[in-house]
């Protein structure tokens, strides 16, 4: 009835739904193409896509729901899925399935044709399975089902048409909807007829009693604690026990679903070629062989970090050099008039957040570009199969591998990586830890300052602290997952997708909406906090010598002589917080050098003392994160009770082990005095 | 015939065709096991096993990874 009243059924709401790795996002920019719109479910960090298009002079607004294996409520995805389902009614779902691997997509479909929404059933990758050795007849399929079948190859735009027009219709004449329905297995029927009638009509709109007495039986605990607060606590306790005398039912629903879908593609479903090695099998060979697999991952992220420094890097130079410093310039000249303290603002402050962010681009785009390849093939779920093992030592598992590591580069796409982990537990432990990763930035600080101090243990002393750095990571990540992670384990089940070929356009529009939404969500923070800093630098004495973070650097004395740090290495660690390299520039100016690497090397090693200069890098390499990654870290978690928690976990760190480092060297009397 | 008692699947070796005959370990992990094609009576191969590390199988055409734990949860016909 919703179709007829969506103005007067000029606009019909279709709502995408399927299992993850079917190829919904391909179909869903087929139908939409530039017309949608990415943002996020409310409240949700889940993003939600929308798109409209036209036909036949109907408007057609399409959801893209998130990519579920069933409707259950195990993770946000799922909740999300089935409360857009029955709150929103769409006006028809179109739900796509891998045609290699039917059986176990249909399980999605059992869930959907309890709903109270006519389905049509897209079966996506026709070609793949035909070289997989699989036939399927999609009319056999639909005259079994009862439901719309249409026969798809979405990286071929094959199919689009034909199923839109079957949406189309389906959403015009709902009534004509009387598809098969599964039934629960035979041992468990009685018990679900009883649940039924103890519900009775006390299940309010927009759920139906049917729907919720088998969520019941499955276990489904958000649903049971709505029945617990629509029925009288006698009623309630009456299903109580009979779900707790019939735990198992939940493996009979199951059953009862495959045993369903076993009959409903037995004549549809032919599979001539049995016991072929398909393609997918003879790459796993190598990729997920312990040695080859190994040997595979880091190659393919050596090629990752070789793009970033062969690409992006000169293209970040390129922006710095060529666009941003003479805006900057352009902009001081153009302000000569106006007095000094604006045209810094104007030139340092702002225009410098924003070339930050600027610069920040070419590494998203390389980095976004590698992970919707690795994930669009279907490799990316080897690689985290391969990791798996080491990860479980930090209470990670697999998927977290390739995000952490790339962090060795930027932290930024580290904490963006994380999107490819599931379990929201593991994501959150996972954008805590990136910024623990040693980046390019910090390794290049260290680079520069400890040869100054360290002369020719340089090497050494850099490696060991390399090396703290990553125990200290991993001590975190064991402590964090006995603590507040503790029993949120979320279980080791992954798919290993077929492989197949990337398509360009595919990673293309993957970059676009990711690295436009990086701009948007995380652009203006970067830019807010870096002219924050830069003003607190600037004002009120006109430099950074006799400014407001001066006064602080002065003010934090005390701690700083817990840390044998004096107020300018404590102002140094402060303006690190907008880029790591700003640090080395801060010692510069503030030890009186100039920015001039020499003399700054010469005056830093006359008047820091080795055990000051080991607590200061302890310090540098733990620190809070970069503006840029709490903004990412903000952005991810869309939560800013963990953003300042992270942040402020790692502020307790780096002061914990610059403490430690520097109480320990006096204690053992090592290198108090300057060189 | 007689049914043996069914055996972890995470005792099978590498190769091993199999049945899935029961799944403990709470709604929640089964639902999801389900969702992605195991389920009772599930026909089922093991890719990989290699004593360490998650357990590789093939179900009902998908290809998946169970951490070992999780492979200890599922039950299955006991092979030759």
């Amino acid at each position: 009835m919703s179709a007829a009243q969506r103005e007067a059924g000029r606009e019909i709401v279709v709502a995408l739904a399927g299992q993850p790795n079917v190829g919904k996002s391909t179909i869903f920019n087929l139908l939409t193409g530039l017309s949608q719109h990415v943002g996020n479910w409310p409240g949700k960090t889940v993003e939600r896509k929308e798109g409209t298009l036209e036909r036949d002079g109907i408007r057609l607004r399409v959801i893209d729901l998130p990519g579920t294996y069933s409707l259950s409520a195990h993770s946000e995805e799922e909740r999300v899925a089935r409360d857009y389902i029955l709150h929103e009614r769409p006006d028809v779902i179109v739900m796509i399935a891998d045609a290699c691997a039917l059986e176990r997509n249909l399980y999605l479909l059992t869930e959907l044709l309890v709903l109270p929404v006519p389905v049509v059933l897209g079966l996506n990758m026709m070609d793949l399975a035909e070289s997989e050795g699989i036939e399927i007849e999609p009319h056999v399929l639909a005259a079994a089902l009862g439901l719309p079948v249409v026969p798809l190859v979405a990286k071929r735009a094959q199919g689009i048409a034909e199923l839109l027009a079957a949406a189309l219709r389906l959403a015009q004449a709902p009534q004509e909807f009387a598809p098969a329905r599964p039934e629960i297995g035979a041992p468990h029927r009685a018990v679900l007829e009883r649940v039924r009638a103890l519900l009775g009509a006390r299940v309010p709109p927009p759920y139906h009693a049917d729907w919720v007495a088998l969520k019941l039986l499955e276990g489904d605990a958000e649903v049971a604690n709505l029945a617990r607060a629509w029925l009288p606590a006698g009623a309630w306790q009456g299903i109580d026990a009979l779900l707790r005398q019939h735990e198992d039912a939940v493996l009979d629903v199951a059953g009862g679903r495959y045993e369903w879908i076993g009959r409903m593609v037995r004549a549809a479903l032919k599979r001539p070629r049995l016991g072929q090695v398909s393609l997918t099998d003879r790459l796993d060979r190598v990729a997920v062989h312990p040695l080859w697999g190994m040997a595979l991952l880091f190659a393919a992220l050596a090629l990752v970090f070789g793009l970033t420094f062969w690409v992006a890097s000169p293209i970040q130079v390129w922006l710095d050099v060529g666009v941003v410093v003479p805006l900057r310039d352009g902009l001081r000249t153009a302000l000569a008039g106006a007095p000094h303290w604006l045209a810094a603002l104007l030139a340092d402050g702002v225009l410098g957040g924003a070339g930050l962010v600027l610069t920040f681009l070419p590494i998203l785009v390389v980095f976004f570009a590698a992970l919707a390849l690795l994930e669009e093939t279907g490799y990316l779920a080897r690689a985290a199969y391969v990791m798996d093992r080491f990860m479980h030592l930090l209470g990670l598992h697999g998927r977290s591998f390739l995000p952490l590591f790339l962090g060795f580069g930027c932290n930024v796409p580290a904490v963006m990586g994380a999107r490819v982990i599931e379990s929201r537990s593991a994501r959150l432990l996972t954008i805590l830890l990136a910024p623990l990763v040693p980046c390019s930035a910090r390794l290049a600080v260290l680079a520069f300052l400890v040869p100054i101090f360290f002369r020719e243990h340089a090497l050494a002393v850099a490696v060991l602290l390399v090396l703290a750095n990553l125990v200290v990571l991993a001590a975190l990540g064991v402590a964090l997952n006995h603590t507040l992670f503790r029993g949120e384990h979320a279980a080791f089940i992954m798919e290993l997708p077929l492989y197949r070929a990337p398509s360009p356009r595919g990673i293309a529009r993957f970059v676009w909406n990711n690295t436009q939404a990086f701009l948007r969500k995380a652009g203006g923070l970067i830019l807010a906090l870096s002219a924050l800093v830069w003003a607190l630098g600037y004002f009120p004495g006109a430099d950074l010598e006799h400014s407001w973070l001066a006064r602080f650097g002065h003010g934090l004395a005390p701690l700083g002589a817990l840390l044998g740090l004096d107020w300018r290495m404590l102002v140094a660690l402060l303006t690190s917080f907008v880029a790591k390299e700003n640090a080395v520039a801060t010692l510069g100016i503030l030890y009186g050098a100039g920015s001039k690497a020499a003399g700054l090397a010469g005056t830093l090693a006359a008047q820091v003392a080795p055990a000051s200069a080991l607590s200061f890098l302890a310090a540098t390499m733990l620190f809070i994160p970069c503006v840029a990654t709490v903004a990412a870290m903000r952005q991810e978690t869309g939560s800013w009770r963990w953003t300042l928690f992270g942040v402020a976990l790692l502020l307790a760190i780096a002061l914990g082990a610059a403490a430690l480092v520097y109480q320990s060297c006096r204690l053992l009397g090592f290198g108090l005095s300057h060189a | 015939m007689t049914t043996p008692a069914p055996v972890p699947l995470v005792d099978l070796p590498s190769g091993a065709r199999t049945v899935v005959r029961q799944l403990t370990g709470g709604p929640v992990f089964t639902g999801r096991l389900a969702a992605m094609g195991v389920a009772v009576d599930s026909p089922l191969e093991v890719l990989q096993n290699r004593g360490r590390g998650p357990v590789l199988v093939l179900v009902r055409d998908t290809r998946i990874a169970l951490g070992r734990g999780e492979a200890a949860k599922i039950l299955v016909e006991k092979t030759a």
